[in-house]
């Protein structure tokens, strides 16, 4: 790194380069990667990155940032370190762990391009990963009594079904009918997007092996169930709340699954010759009540929105994850954004694909970057999500695409500054 | 050959331990098509190998059946075969096929394995091998076989070894392997490999030979080969095959020749023609260059058929799986070793060669601090620098890193002051070969060292029973009998005398693990079990030269044995003073079974090194000089003569070595000979060639080894 960069102190442009994923699978016994490691599917991610982008000599990456909700077993040992060594990565790149729950990959992507921004490195990968089968949700945690001693949290919130629950209660116009017409509108987006080849390149694809059954290849995730109806939704049980809303049709199920996605700075991506997928505008988190995490994304879009000079009315494109399609709606009533808004998850959602906590927010970036490249009259998309224990992240991108980046791109220093200071 | 006689086989063998063929179908990459890929699994671990027996090459050779039905009606647009983690296949079950008493059922298991590999050939699709991991003998052959083949960066051992195991590469190895990868390179993997301690290829050697098309690494090389696979048969790659040949172009006819002549010269060289196999592989090899695949596989079959019904492949099976892969690693007569003491700094007594090699192993091997003790500074000195010299040499050939190389100069120390030894828990002495010298510094070292130190000798003639007569500790004592090259040679006699506790014992054979060494525990005999074999063999040799039969006739009557080398070469290289000095001990303890040749002594008395002496142009003779200062009798022998002697000196050796309880059964003293001396695997070690040759029925009445053991069964 040169003296002269950290001298200057200039705000440096972050671009999302490329991000790839596994399938995702169906957490458990009979899921697709039982007995598959959850750094292994990291790795997966890491070399695919490396095989798709030839031009970015491997010792040129400095820094691996790995998200996992649970950080113990196959999900440990500083798994952003441990991949980029099992990844073949040279030994100088360094990697870490990072956690915040279900925006573990988003606040990897957040955190390093932070980095980029302040000129303490060139390129990364961020990613994420959660064998949900490895390790289901709050395995090994120990909250602290004083949550309940102190009622600082209600019990019911450290229980996500329960909090969407909450979310139907505070809103009273959000109901079931409306949350399963959105629940089988993902599917049906997303096997629309498959049935047009929007999904597949995102994909790396995973090799296991099963006792008893050999070697497999999985190529697409297992978690969809296209054709669904809202007749099927309708009488499925409602696991949180006896008559409540909330079921395994309309929020995302167990999941195992892996992100991972190259960043860089624009000098940098244009120096090694690397594809500009996405022009990273601002970022934000927010918390909210834990009892209603769901809402998280309102608050942390309002800043981000604020961060970046826009408004709502600004964003063309949303990928808004699915927890629970309750959440979705809230966000979406919020803005005045009709349920069945084509800006809003043009590839159905977690829903249809599932959620591996910490993996998804790659996911996200994926595909808006796919649907800016399809859509170049789009200039800014969103990437959010809630996140547990009361928070949301909201991720504003610029297209490159768009008719204005170039003109913005000649005066990229000006640009950074007035958004800076918009900041 | 049929079905029915396979199934018949098959049913021959009702506990085989079955590698099952799992097949999933795979979408590949890009919309070529479906892809049919086989596991070959064994649903064990790691640590247990795939093999092919006759049932899982019965069920391999069903699903490939069913898998060519599905390719005839257009379903599927290649094949694969893979394996386990870490494994390819290991290779044809060997401890099976040793007990097929009928020629005709190895014929059938030979059948059987080409008729199931043909298919692989006949799919009516392209056949891919994916070797993620070891690929021996028949193994290999599955990707042999196969249209195409990629190969991981991390597969531990690929190899035909037939020839050192007593058959031939004869699943169409000796056919494809040469048109693969050129003859030179054929006969490389086939002859020169096996036979040279047979070595293996890494994953990124059989590539660079043309054995595998592409080469992926391990972190998903099971989704690249695949990708690949969709590239091939796309068409949008067609691999290169740059030492591949066509057998029947004239320059070719003149490469495969010269191989195979080259080969037989270094099959003659290695082996002295002692064991048939070698020879055949290079045989069939030479016969199918004209040939048709099939008429090779005829040929195959009939001679794998021939080799499965030979001792030498038995007692090969013998050595290999029972004694050095099983028996070695669990010491017969070994104590708990749960009763083994730590062992954190170890004292060597004398700064000399033996003892710097010895200093040099342990601070390598068991990364603790070595001190060693000599009666001046100067000494002291030259051992650590040569510990210190040794170690530069393995860092300047990049053998060992840096750091390793400053851990292990540190751990090696020296002093003139056996003080030194206070804190040891191990202390070695290899100071002169004189009882009264060794009896005089283990008292020195007992007055020093805790009551718990153990004390160990590295001696290979004296009684150590006699050195712990005068000790405080008489039970903290045991022989520790290392092997010239001590870094090489991989075994180590424990000598356990009367008084010698089981806990020092159990903490010898923990420290010759860490070693790396393999340990027979013996009783204190004189010599030994190794020494004691090798000079009773030297003895007759020499003394049938003694009586007058011509050198070159006593030196090469043992070549049908194929020992490493001649008895007149052994004896020079060990150093005629050391082998009679060995000798007279012998001689001391079991009278004239052990003669000591006036001739030898005459020879060093003298300064002759060696009988021997290579001339300018190569060949050995015995100088004139060197003739005259000996004196022979007049009753010669023939070559057959010595042979048949020796033979039966050696049954009745270890006949009387068996009875005496030195070590706990012939199967030890065959694990010393492989070990310790280098005889061939082929010979089982030496009992099995001694009930081979009727030596031991003359002798002793009666075998070493029951039959079937090391030999055709009962």
């Amino acid at each position: 790194m040169s003296p002269a960069r950290s001298a200057q102190r200039n705000i440096r442009d972050v671009v999302f380069v490329d991000g790839v994923r596994t399938p995702f699978g169906k957490a458990g016994e009979k899921g697709i990667y039982a007995g598959t490691r959850a750094d292994d599917l990291v790795v997966k991610c890491i070399r695919e990155l490396m095989r798709r982008n030839p031009s970015l000599p491997a010792d040129r990456v400095d820094e691996v940032a790995i998200a996992a909700t649970t950080q113990t077993g196959d999900q440990g040992l500083t798994i952003g370190r441990t991949a980029a060594l099992l990844a073949g990565l040279p030994r100088t790149v360094p990697g870490f762990a990072i956690d915040r729950m279900c925006a573990g990959a988003m606040t990897a992507v957040t955190t390093t391009a932070s980095g980029i921004g302040f000129g303490a490195y060139d390129v990364v990968i961020a990613g994420g990963v959660e064998h949900m089968g490895n390790h289901p949700m709050g395995a090994g945690a120990d909250p602290n009594p004083r949550f309940m001693s102190e009622r600082l949290v209600d019990p019911a919130a450290l229980n996500m079904g329960n909090t969407a629950e909450n979310l139907h209660d505070r809103f009273p116009a959000i109901t079931k009918e409306r949350t399963d017409a959105y629940a089988a509108g993902s599917q049906a987006k997303l096997a629309a997007a498959y049935s047009n080849g929007q999904i597949q390149h995102d994909l790396v694809p995973v090799a296991t092996i099963k006792p008893g059954q050999g070697w497999a290849l999985h190529t697409t995730d297992e978690p969809p169930r296209p054709g669904t109806t809202v007749e099927d939704l309708a009488g499925l049980r409602t696991p949180f709340r006896a008559h409540g809303r909330v079921t395994a049709g309309n929020a995302a199920g167990l999941n195992d699954g892996a992100t991972a996605a190259v960043l860089a700075s624009a000098d940098a991506a244009e120096e090694l010759g690397l594809p500009v997928k996405m022009r990273l505008v601002s970022y934000a988190f927010a918390g909210v009540e834990p009892e209603v995490m769901g809402i998280g994304p309102v608050p942390a879009t309002e800043k981000a929105l604020r961060n970046a000079g826009l408004g709502i009315e600004d964003i063309g494109l949303f990928e808004i994850n699915e927890a629970f399609a309750v959440q979705v709606l809230s966000f979406l009533d919020h803005f005045g954004i009709a349920d069945d808004d084509p800006r809003v998850n043009r590839y159905g959602g977690a829903i249809a694909v599932g959620h591996p906590l910490a993996s998804s927010g790659v996911r996200l970036m994926n595909q808006l970057a796919r649907q800016f490249e399809e859509d170049p009259s789009v200039r800014y998309g969103i990437t959010t999500m809630c996140i547990g224990l009361g928070m949301g992240a909201t991720v504003i991108w610029e297209n490159p695409h768009h008719a204005e980046y170039e003109s913005f791109a000649t005066d990229q220093a000006t640009t950074a500054t007035t958004e800076g200071a918009a900041a | 050959m049929s079905a029915a006689e396979f199934q018949k086989l098959a049913a021959l063998f009702p506990d085989e331990v079955v590698t099952h063929s799992y097949v999933q179908d795979i979408d590949l990459p890009g919309g070529v098509g479906k892809f049919a890929l086989i596991t070959l699994d064994n649903g064990l671990d790691h640590s247990k190998p795939t093999t092919l027996g006759p049932n899982t090459l019965v069920e391999l050779g069903g699903v490939l059946d069913g898998l060519k039905d599905r390719a005839s009606k257009g379903e599927i647009v290649g094949v694969g075969v893979t394996g386990k983690p870490y494994f390819l296949v290991a290779g044809a079950d060997l401890s099976a096929v040793k007990t097929l008493k009928e020629r005709e059922h190895g014929l059938w298991m030979a059948q059987l394995g080409h008729a199931v590999y043909a298919t692989l050939a006949d799919l009516g699709v392209p056949s891919f091998a994916f070797i993620n991991g070891l690929a021996l003998g028949g193994g290999l052959e599955i990707a042999l076989q196969s249209t195409y083949r990629t190969v991981s960066t991390g597969a531990g051992a690929l190899a035909l070894p037939e020839a050192f195991i007593g058959l031939v590469p004869g699943w169409g190895g000796v056919y494809i392997l040469p048109r693969l990868i050129g003859p030179e390179n054929a006969v490389k993997v086939m002859i020169e490999n096996p036979l040279s301690n047979n070595k293996t290829l890494t994953g990124p050697q059989a590539f660079e030979l043309g054995v595998a098309d592409a080469i992926f690494e391990p972190a998903d090389f099971v989704e690249q080969s695949l990708a690949w696979a969709a590239r091939v048969i796309s068409g949008e790659v067609t691999p290169e095959r740059k030492n591949s040949v066509d057998a029947t172009e004239e320059s070719v006819a003149t490469r495969w020749a010269a191989s195979v002549a080259a080969g037989r010269a270094f099959v003659e060289a290695k082996t002295s023609n002692a064991s048939p196999a070698p020879a055949k592989v290079l045989d069939v090899m030479e016969a199918n260059r004209t040939m048709t695949q099939a008429e090779s596989a005829a040929l195959e079959c009939e001679t794998l058929a021939g080799l499965m019904q030979t001792d030498e492949f038995r007692s090969t099976v013998y050595a290999f799986l029972d004694l050095v892969q099983k028996r070695s690693k669990r010491p017969a007569g070994a104590p708990d070793r749960k009763l083994a003491r730590p062992v954190t700094k170890i004292g060597v007594v004398g700064a000399g060669l033996m003892a710097s090699q010895l200093a040099l192993l342990f601070a390598r091997q068991l990364k603790v601090p070595v001190v060693m003790t000599d009666i001046d500074q100067a000494r002291v000195d030259k051992g650590v620098a040569y510990v210190h010299a040794e170690v530069d040499k393995m860092l300047a050939k990049k053998r060992i890193k840096p750091d390793a190389a400053n851990r292990t100069k540190a751990l090696v120390t020296g002093s003139v002051s056996k003080e030194a030894f206070a804190d040891a828990d191990f202390v070695i002495e290899a100071v002169f070969e004189e009882l009264h010298i060794k009896k005089q510094v283990f008292a020195e070292v007992e007055e020093i060292v805790s009551p718990e130190c153990i004390l160990a000798t590295n001696t290979s003639s004296l009684s150590v029973t006699a050195m712990a007569e005068d000790l405080k500790h008489p039970e903290r004592l045991v022989g520790f009998h290392f092997f010239n090259p001590v870094a090489v040679m991989p075994l180590l006699e424990i000598v356990r005398a009367p008084k010698t506790d089981d806990a020092v014992l159990a903490t010898a054979f923990e420290l010759a693990k860490g070693l790396k060494k393999t340990a027979v525990l013996v009783k204190d005999a004189a010599a030994f079990v190794v020494n004691r074999i090798l000079l009773r063999l030297m003895g007759e040799v020499i003394a049938a030269f003694d009586e007058g039969t011509p050198a070159e006739v006593a030196d090469t009557a043992l070549r049908p044995m194929g020992l490493p080398m001649s008895p007149f070469t052994l004896s020079a290289m060990v150093g005629l003073p050391v082998a009679q000095h060995v000798q007279e001990s012998l001689h001391a303890a079991f009278g004239d079974r052990f003669p000591v040749s006036q001739n030898l002594q005459k020879l060093i008395d003298n300064g002759v090194k060696s009988l021997w002496v290579t001339g300018p142009d190569g060949t050995p003779s015995i100088p004139a000089e060197t003739l005259a200062i000996m004196s022979f009798g007049n009753t010669p022998s023939t070559g057959e003569e010595v042979l048949r002697r020796t033979q039966d000196a050696l049954a009745e050796e270890i006949g009387l070595m068996l009875a005496e309880g030195v070590v706990a059964g012939p199967e030890d003293i065959d694990l010393c000979v492989i070990m310790g001396a280098g005889w061939p695997m082929f010979l089982g070690g030496i009992t099995p060639y001694l009930d081979r040759v009727g030596a031991s029925e003359r002798v002793n009445g009666k075998r070493f080894l029951a039959p079937g053991v090391a030999s055709a069964p009962a």
